[in-house]
């Protein structure tokens, strides 16, 4: 790990202050990640603006409805808040296939939304990488890239966003609200990270100097229809090869609202609209579903190694939407398959 | 060279620090505080073998600066066993047999005690679950749960 100064901000003004001071600063919150990030050295941050005692710790039902979740709420204590496991069941559900019970303790909300990609290369300062070192090439075209994109590449860049969490709030859509000099804005869940394009250096649109502050949860919570099921390599505390949130509102056998996401296959959480238009108003069964998939993955591509995940992603689909319609989510301790 | 002043309470002792900030609570607690019950083992974050109870919650020291630990409570394996007593965990991974080369042991117990103390997890597959972050390369994972199945029962 590079020598780095430290300093704690005071409060959110302060934080956003520090880093516009020093464009070498990184926040830290948690430290899951940067930390880990520090020790490959694919982050060399000259200064670490501790934010972890900044008061963003609190999940509020705001007047309007919905749920509003700070963003130094720790991962754990999100997934197993009793409004979330109650209200808002996939959002916990998918927090929970994710990391190990040490990492979710420790990882905030916030982080979670910025935690960089986990593809090979990009943690490898030996070889390649256009995240990394923007111009240098991809290693992962052309190399192992099983574990990498099949929707949204580019011709530089097929990492994918490794977060569960950011999956099931994509599905909710969810709103991230930052501040910045500017000051404050908010971005819709779906806009928050970006495709590679020719800028795979860039993962979100949030600003240099801003800093998440809230994720805030519409009121609509698909507490009945809904599953996360995550496809892995091992049984637990394994990235996602394939992910699927899915969340149905039905009535009498007929599909009113669907929401549809993937995790494990693109840059960012992938909603697609023409697919979730395609589910509603038919009913709640495989051939529809199966249709849905086939929208989806239209323009899927493998590189190699990862063209397994365009049939397994179809299935994936297919069973996710079935296991919701039936109000059977996928448990995230037995690991059966129903 | 940044210096930073730290206080932690590890083991029910308050413990002031001069240190970098770049030290890990791991490398503060084996190197500078010779609590070397912790081990390191990836220094990832990957295989649970760091792992301390941190305000009675399980987490990897060798992802947590020391520095920004200001103020915690920290427990190491060092720190549960009470008046020449071992901790009850502790005791079942004895009467379990549950480790043999024991360098994860310590990681172990701490996730286990932080597991029964939450108290979320309940059935055999819970458990397993709870536990993921905890890796035993020699493979003692029966006797781990069948441990921790027990001191659940007798807390």
């Amino acid at each position: 790990m590079n020598s780095f100064q430290y300093s704690r901000a005071q409060d959110v003004a302060d934080a956003v202050r520090q880093s516009a001071a020093d464009g070498s600063a990184k926040f830290i919150a948690g430290g899951t990640n940067l930390v880990d990030l520090m020790k490959y050295e694919v982050e060399r941050p000259a200064r670490l603006i501790d934010i972890s005692h900044l008061p963003l710790r609190a999940i509020e039902e705001p007047p309007g409805g919905g749920l509003r979740v700070g963003a130094l709420v720790p991962n754990s204590d999100l997934a197993w808040h009793p409004q979330v496991k109650e209200r808002y069941p996939l959002l916990s559900s998918a927090i929970l296939a994710g990391a190990s019970t040490q990492l979710r303790n420790m990882a905030s909300t916030g982080g979670n939304l910025l935690q960089r990609t986990r593809c090979l290369y990009f943690y490898d300062v030996a070889t390649p990488c256009n995240k990394r070192k923007p111009g240098s090439g991809c290693a992962a075209i052309g190399g192992i890239n099983r574990i990498n994109a099949i929707l949204g590449t580019s011709d530089v860049c097929i990492a994918t966003h490794p977060s569960d969490m950011c999956v099931a709030l994509a599905a909710l859509d969810a709103t991230v609200h930052v501040v910045g000099p500017e000051g404050e804005r908010a971005i819709a869940m779906t806009d928050f990270h970006r495709l590679p394009g020719d800028t795979p250096e860039r993962d979100t649109n949030l600003g240099a100097n801003e800093i998440v502050t809230a994720i805030a949860l519409p009121a609509r919570s698909f507490r009945t229809h809904y599953t996360y099921l995550k496809i892995r390599d091992r049984l637990s505390y394994a990235f996602a090869l394939v992910a699927v949130a899915a969340a149905l509102e039905i009535e009498g056998g007929i599909i009113r609202e669907a929401r549809l996401a993937l995790g494990g296959v693109a840059h960012k959480p992938w909603r697609d609209p023409e697919a979730e238009a395609v589910l509603v108003g038919q009913s709640a069964e495989r051939n529809t579903f199966a249709k849905a998939a086939s929208v989806v993955l239209r323009d899927a591509k493998g590189f190699g190694h990862n063209d397994f995940k365009i049939d397994l992603a179809r299935r994936t689909i297919i069973r996710a939407l079935d296991q919701a319609a039936q109000g059977t989510p996928q448990s995230q301790s037995d690991k059966r398959i129903a | 060279m940044q210096q930073i002043s730290v206080a932690l309470t590890v083991n029910g002792v308050r413990r002031e620090l001069e240190i970098a900030p770049w030290t890990t609570l791991l490398d503060a607690l084996r190197e500078r505080l010779g609590l070397t019950g912790t081990k390191k083992g990836c220094d990832h974050g990957q295989c649970g073998a760091c792992t301390v109870l941190l305000d009675g919650r399980p987490i990897n020291s060798c992802l947590a600066l020391a520095v920004m630990q200001d103020g915690s409570d920290v427990t190491t394996v060092e720190g549960l066993a009470r008046d020449g007593t071992l901790h009850p965990v502790q005791q079942a991974f004895i009467d379990h047999d549950a480790f043999q080369c024991g360098y994860c042991t310590p990681g172990q117990i701490c996730s286990a005690v932080g597991l029964i103390s939450d108290g979320r997890a309940r059935t055999r597959a819970e458990i397993r679950e709870a536990m993921s972050g905890n890796i035993c390369r020699c493979g003692a994972y029966p006797n781990i749960i069948a441990a921790i199945e027990e001191a659940m029962k007798a807390t």
